[in-house]
Order: structure tokens, then C-alpha cells, then sequence
């Protein structure tokens, strides 16, 4: 365990980007978003939820393919370099490593999404344990442990010191990397224990983290599709991509084609189950009404995955969805409204 | 509150009405959820107080595709909008029953949690029956307070007044809420040198994630098909590919809703990279009062709105540059 | 035929023109020899008012470091009232664009009628004059646009 002092942050991250690139929430116009790292760069790590998560660092919201370049009758075809340079994304919560497990599970299946894949191999994350848990969390729900982040190097922010421990081979690369401006400390477990149980207790209180999931899973697909709730619950739906976009696990991407004038910008971006061109096929679309869309988002993260993941749900609790729903509607609305009906008390 | 619950169920008793479009309330008591209600039972969990920002008037689309009679309730600045869309025949006038509701002005829980105020298990003042200057919020870390004024929309502290443009009865007392100029913080950013307000646009709108809300919430944006959906139009609607994009969809935008625009400021609230989109508009709106007179858009059903009309001696384009 | 890429600086200009008027004042001022600068590319449109502010904003994403419109004159309209549509239209993109600070000189409109070749010639003449001055568009340009 070792440690360093928060207002010797700014030197480690100036050591990082000496040899690699860094993200970490930083604002811009009053918005925390994660943001490569420079000398002005308004680092918040304070604020514990980023409007969009991290995963933008391995997923990225465009990205090219190829490009294609047209001189004359010549045509020629440059495949877009992958990721070689190490980076660094610092600050993850728990939610968020959550978030690229399940990304793992879809990009890094066969067959394997070498983008992605790059992105993961030069990637070195940086993990911290929440300070403040908010009302929005409900991470427990999905099993995961806000005060204990496991990801290469987990840290953690106590008062003016932040504590830090490698937990894999890349971690201690990074710990090597700056070990000149850590320094070891032997009661390190200790204020970290002391601290976590802090953090434990503070999330115990939370009123969403009791959320249960009962009811769903991977075998309740026909008597949840077929559920009359969902044509009240879709009703106030906007159809934006809200949602979509600030979720660390949602993985839906359009590619499409941008004409440059001398050729072909083939890029992908990410798509939104709520857009009336999702999964556009020649025939046409396989939802065409907003509730059919509104509940494959639900169906997705809370039957459909788990059915192919052995499980495991692609919600991670973050709140996000909770906190930027512009209607108010949210995840945890749908699963109280299930549980409800099925005269269950889960509160 | 109680008189609207009241109302409503009375209107649906006798067939006035076959269903009311409100709020519900949600889980806690910032996150209220705009809904129709359809029997008196359900309107058990209907709730309206300082956290129902949400214009209901572009809900009316759809609800004039409905057979029977909807209740809506509007507050003062949403009657513009529905008027607009009176203008536009995308409402049905027949099919609306409209209760003016009274509004002190809406709150933003952004800024609430921006004040540190976390762990929200009861607010009091926030109803418009009881709305006091000073919010209470019951917390988990104790009792915390807030000025009304703080925590409102930013759409709130230009408000267009507390009266309704188009009601069927009006139900509780509004407030003006006005408390600055409208067009001042456009003409703040017009006083800036060309290369301050190219970074201060281009710093506000690399935050834009194409989520789309600002449109989907817009009750100008009445499209049946937008131009930003359609396959045949390579500007992607679904990501923000390089910083021009978004400059192409913001402004093309804005100005589909030029002249049309009420300045319901439901932009600005929706967005959740907190974007000042209002600012657009407000522009627009500054502009078309400047070179063609005056106008609110909502304040009546017109047949003309400023772009759709024009007169003989309008000025030509070589203003902009002229007015330096 | 190759693209060349030279170093110098040759705008890209796009003159949208309405049928009746200004693309027959670009013809005049052709069959009266009156010349004009290369760079500008007219595409003609049935009406001024055809052009939606997103052809202004296109040109500009696609490389156009200028724009114009030429119609004919207010009153002369073809369809008695397009160019005053397109009068109110242009002004207030136009504001819209200087507002987002970008440079005014960049856009402008123009009204040519089918008699005018002459106005025409020195119209564009200016206008070009005007972009090499303002040099190269980049706060509008897509970076994907550039060679």
C-alpha cells in the first residue's frame, strides 16, 4: 500500500503523460466528463458521477474504421490505426469497471472486436472507491462494492491522502512508473478498512441501494415481454437517447458512411434502442412503436443479457439513467413498478 | 393540488373528460413523471408542485389522436406552445380541455444538488399552494434550506408572466417570477469579439452527446419525420463525430424553430450536459424582434409567424455586418 | 485528371443562383465576355428562397470558405414573393453565423437581375477579393472535408 498527498496529484498526473496518455473527469462549462489530461485541465475528483462514464476511453462515442481516398480512378483504402499507445484512465468507480466486464463480455467474445480489444490491451485503469455515494446509486443491487474497486490499481481518497494499491501486473507497471512520488505506508490497510466501512455505511443508507432484482434474470422472458405494464410505463418517453448515452454498458453502434468530397469516411457510433432507426433492416424496423423500443432497453439490461451471460445484468447501478432522464423515468421506476404488480414488497 | 385532484376527478365522473394528462408522483420527491390518467384510482398518486417543469403541450400530439376528450394542465408559459401548435393544426383545440394551472416558478434539481443539498427525503415550500421564498429540504444529513429563487429553471427568472394564453379554467395563482432581462445574457455573449464567441460556442457545444432530448422535447420541434433522422442525410443524428456537427445540428435546428419558438426554455432544462441551447433561440427571437417588429410566438393563434411573412422594405442581409 | 494540391491559397466559393434572374445575369455577363473569378462554382436554383439555410451551412462543411446568393430583385420575384422569404432567411442565419463568431464576409446576398452581367461580373469580382482576404474558412469546415 502506498500513498500519496491529494495536492501532489498534479505532479503524478504530469509524470503519466510523460510516457502515456491520461483521462480523468476534468469539467468543461460547468459539465464533469472524463477528458485527456493537461496542465489547465479543471480535474474534478470530487464529483462522483461523470455526466457520460468512462466508457468512452475503450468505447468511444465515434471512432473510424477506414477511410477511402478517391484521386482520379485511383481509389485507395486506409485502414484506421488501432490504439498503440499506452494510456491511463483514472478515477473509475466501481460502477464503471462493472460497465467494461460487461463490455468484455460482448466485444472480446468471438468474434473479437480489435478496436476494442487495442483499447483494453494499452489501457491501465485506475480505479477509486467512492467518497460520497448518492441517492442515485444502487450499485449493491447488482453485487457491487463501491468501497472496494477492483481494477489494476484501486485508490482510495481519504481527507488530503490518497491511498494506492496494485492489484494486477499492468497495476504495478503503473506503480513503478511513479513510485518516486509514492510513499509506502504500513498502516495504509488500516485507514483503508477505516475508510471503506465509512463508505459502506454512508451507501447502507441510500434509499435505492436496497433495490431488489427479484424477478428477473434470464428465464423470465416471455412473461416479462409480454407484461401489459410496459404500455404505461413508456408513455411519458421522449424516444432521446439520453439514457443510452450516458450508460457505461450500453453497446449498441450504427456504422455508417460519411462522403468527404474526395472519398469515404466509414466511422461507428454509438446507436440508441429509443431512436426510430434502430436496427433499420431493408424491410423496414423490427420495433416500430416507442414502447417496443423503450422495453427492449429494459428487456436488454435485465433478461436478455443475463440469459446470455450466465446472469450477470448489464446494469451496473450507476443512477446516471436516474439522475438525466429529462421525463424522470429511469430503470429503477420500472423494476419498482414490476415488483409491485407482482405484489411483491421490495422496498 | 387537492382542488386539481378534485377537478379532475369531477370532469372525468362526468364525461367531460376521458383521461388527464398531469404529473405522477415518482419515488422521490424531485423526480414527479408526466402522465395520463385515466380512472379516479390513478389519480391517487397525481402530484403537481415546483418539481413538474415539463411542458405537457407537445403530449397533446399524441392525445389528439386519441378518441375522447384530454384534460391537460398547462402552466402560463406552456399555453404559448400549445397555442403554437394550435397555429400549426397539430393540436386538436376540441379535443383539450384545458386547466390553467398556477405556477411560482420550477425548480431545477440540478441546482439543488450543485448546492450541495444531497440525500433529498422531503421538501417543503416547493407546492404552489404553500410556495414560500426559502426551500426546506429534509435530508439524510439533516435539515437543509435553500432560497426559492436559487434553485428555479433558468427559463423561470425570464418569465413571461403569470397569465394564461388559452384556458378552459384556470385551478391556483401564479407568480411572475422575472427577476432579470431577457435578452441579456445574448447580448452579453454579442459583445464579445468574434474569436471569444466562436471558443465560448465551441466550448458549450463539444459537451453535445446527440441524445437528441433537446428536439424530442421541443413542442416546436413537431416534425412528423426530421431531417436529422433521415438516412439519406450524411450528417450523423446519432453521434458527435467532429465539432462540426453539432454546431450544424444546433443551428439548423434553432432555426426550424425560429419564429415559432416561445422560449418555453424546455432546451435548456432537458439537457444533460447542462448546454445553454436557449441561447439560440433567445438570438433568433432578439433578431426578429429588432429588424420585424416585436412578436411572441404563442401569445395567439396567427396564420403568419415573421418567416413565413415579410414586407416590401424588410431590411437586406448586408445588416448583420453593418451593425458591426 | 488528377487533383492538384497546391500550397497557394484558392478559396472555394458557392454562388447559389436563382433561375430566372441571376443565373441568366451570370449567362449575360458570359455572352458579353465580362469576366469572372474561377473560383466561384454557381449551382442554380429554381427559386432564391429554394436555398435552405442547411445548402449554407453544407457548402462551408464540404470546403466553401464563401457563399452567395443571387436572386432577383425584390418585386421582380418569379413567384412574385420567393426572394423575400429568402431575404428574411438569409439575414437572420446570417446574424446567427456572426453570432457564433464567424466571420460576416463569408455570406452574403446578392440581387442580380437578367439584365445585369455587367453587376454580376463585379459582384463576384468583389466577393472573391473579399474570401482572399478573409483567408481560408476553418471555424465552419469539417476536418474530414480537408485533403
Amino acid at each position: 500500500m502506498y500513498q500519496i498527498a491529494k495536492e501532489k496529484l498534479p505532479e503524478l498526473f504530469r509524470k503519466i503523460t510523460r510516457t502515456r496518455e491520461l483521462y480523468l473527469p476534468a469539467e468543461t462549462c460547468g459539465q464533469v466528463n472524463y477528458a485527456p489530461w493537461s496542465e489547465d485541465a479543471k480535474v474534478d475528483l470530487d464529483t462522483l458521477k461523470t455526466v457520460k462514464s468512462a466508457k468512452d476511453a475503450f468505447f468511444p462515442q465515434s471512432e473510424n474504421l477506414y477511410t477511402c481516398y478517391r484521386e482520379g480512378k485511383k481509389i485507395s483504402i486506409t485502414p484506421q490505426v488501432l490504439k498503440e499507445q499506452q494510456f491511463v484512465v483514472f478515477g473509475m468507480k466501481a460502477c464503471d469497471l462493472r460497465g467494461v466486464e460487461v463490455l468484455d463480455k460482448v466485444f472480446l467474445a468471438d468474434p473479437v472486436d480489435t478496436f476494442y480489444a487495442a483499447r483494453r490491451e494499452h489501457g491501465t485503469i485506475v480505479a477509486m472507491a467512492c467518497q460520497e455515494p448518492e441517492d442515485s446509486c444502487f450499485c449493491k443491487a447488482f453485487g457491487i462494492d463501491c468501497a472496494d474497486p477492483q481494477a489494476d490499481v484501486a485508490v482510495w481518497m481519504a481527507g488530503e491522502v490518497l491511498y494506492w494499491k496494485a492489484e494486477s501486473k499492468k497495476g504495478e507497471a503503473l506503480t513503478d512508473l511513479v513510485k518516486d512520488l509514492l510513499t509506502e505506508e504500513k498502516d495504509g490497510e488500516d485507514k483503508v478498512r477505516a475508510e471503506q466501512v465509512r463508505i459502506r455505511r454512508a451507501a447502507e443508507s441510500l434509499p435505492y441501494m436496497q433495490l431488489s432484482l427479484e424477478g428477473w434474470g434470464g428465464d423470465v422472458l416471455e412473461e416479462k415481454f409480454n407484461s401489459l405494464l410496459w404500455e404505461k410505463l413508456y408513455r411519458p418517453c421522449l424516444a432521446c437517447g439520453t439514457c443510452t448515452f450516458v450508460c457505461p454498458t450500453c453497446q449498441c453502434y450504427d456504422i455508417k458512411d460519411y462522403d468527404t468530397g474526395h472519398g469515404i469516411q466509414r466511422y461507428r457510433c454509438w446507436d440508441s434502442c429509443m431512436y426510430s432507426d434502430f436496427t433499420m433492416m431493408a424491410h423496414g424496423n423490427n420495433r416500430n412503436s416507442q414502447m417496443q423500443r423503450f422495453r427492449q432497453r429494459f428487456m436488454h439490461k435485465l433478461v436478455y443479457f443475463p440469459a446470455n451471460n450466465d446472469g450477470m445484468f448489464s446494469c451496473t447501478g450507476c443512477g446516471r439513467c436516474v439522475e438525466k432522464c429529462p421525463q424522470s423515468l429511469n430503470i429503477v421506476k420500472v423494476i419498482k413498478a414490476f415488483a409491485a404488480q407482482g405484489g411483491k414488497t421490495n422496498e | 393540488m387537492q382542488e386539481l385532484i378534485r377537478r379532475a376527478k369531477e370532469l372525468l365522473a362526468d364525461g367531460t373528460v376521458v383521461r388527464v394528462l398531469g404529473w405522477k408522483a415518482g419515488d422521490m420527491p424531485w423526480n414527479p413523471e408526466p402522465a395520463f390518467f385515466e380512472t379516479e384510482d390513478e389519480l391517487e398518486e397525481f402530484v403537481y408542485d415546483g418539481f413538474c417543469g415539463a411542458n405537457l403541450s407537445k403530449m397533446m400530439i399524441e392525445a389528439s389522436k386519441l378518441d375522447g376528450k384530454t384534460l391537460v394542465c398547462l402552466k402560463p408559459c406552456d399555453t404559448y406552445s400549445f397555442n403554437q401548435l394550435l397555429s400549426e393544426h397539430r393540436v386538436d383545440r376540441d379535443k383539450a380541455y384545458i386547466v390553467g394551472v398556477g405556477c411560482k416558478g420550477k425548480l431545477d434539481i440540478e441546482k439543488v444538488r450543485s448546492m450541495g443539498i444531497r440525500g433529498i427525503r422531503k421538501v417543503e415550500g416547493a407546492s404552489p399552494e404553500n410556495a414560500a421564498d426559502t426551500l426546506k429540504f429534509e435530508t439524510a444529513s439533516g435539515e437543509r434550506t435553500c432560497a426559492y429563487a436559487d434553485a428555479m429553471l433558468c427559463r423561470c427568472h425570464v418569465c413571461k408572466g403569470k397569465e394564461h394564453q388559452i384556458y378552459d379554467e384556470l385551478i391556483g395563482e401564479s407568480k411572475d417570477t422575472k427577476d432579470r432581462e431577457r435578452f441579456a445574457e445574448v447580448e452579453q455573449i454579442e459583445a464579445m469579439s468574434p474569436q471569444e464567441r466562436f471558443s465560448y460556442f465551441q466550448s458549450e457545444l463539444s459537451k453535445c452527446i446527440r441524445c437528441n432530448a433537446c428536439r424530442n422535447v421541443c413542442p416546436a420541434c413537431s416534425c412528423r419525420r426530421c431531417v436529422f433522422d433521415s438516412n439519406k442525410f450524411d450528417s450523423a443524428q446519432k453521434a458527435n463525430v467532429d465539432s462540426f456537427e453539432e454546431k450544424m445540428f444546433h443551428v439548423i435546428r434553432a432555426f426550424h424553430v425560429a419564429g415559432r419558438c416561445t422560449d418555453c426554455g424546455e432546451c435548456s432544462r432537458v439537457c444533460p450536459q447542462g448546454i445553454p441551447l436557449h441561447l439560440f433561440n433567445r438570438k433568433f427571437i432578439k433578431d426578429i424582434d429588432e429588424l420585424y417588429g416585436t412578436y411572441q410566438a404563442g401569445e395567439a393563434v396567427v396564420e403568419r409567424s415573421p418567416l413565413t411573412s415579410y414586407t416590401f422594405e424588410d431590411a437586406e442581409s448586408g445588416i448583420v455586418a453593418e451593425r458591426g | 485528371m488528377s487533383i492538384e494540391r497546391s500550397e497557394e491559397f484558392r478559396p472555394k466559393i458557392v454562388a447559389f443562383c436563382c433561375n430566372w434572374c441571376s443565373y441568366a445575369g451570370a449567362d449575360l455577363a458570359g455572352s458579353s465576355r465580362l469576366s469572372y473569378p474561377a473560383e466561384v462554382k454557381i449551382i442554380r436554383v429554381p427559386c432564391s428562397c429554394r436555398v435552405n439555410p442547411m445548402f449554407i451551412l453544407r457548402a462551408f462543411e464540404k470546403g466553401a470558405d464563401g457563399v452567395i446568393l443571387c436572386g432577383c430583385h425584390p418585386g421582380d420575384c418569379h413567384y412574385t414573393s420567393g426572394n423575400f422569404y429568402a431575404r428574411r432567411r438569409m439575414t437572420l442565419l446570417f446574424s446567427m453565423l456572426d453570432y457564433l463568431g464567424v466571420e460576416n464576409g463569408r455570406t452574403r446576398v446578392e440581387w442580380v437581375s437578367a439584365a445585369e452581367g455587367v453587376k454580376f461580373s463585379a459582384t463576384m469580382n468583389e466577393f472573391v477579393e473579399k474570401i482572399y482576404s478573409l483567408g481560408k474558412n476553418v471555424r465552419l469546415g469539417d476536418i474530414r472535408c480537408r485533403n
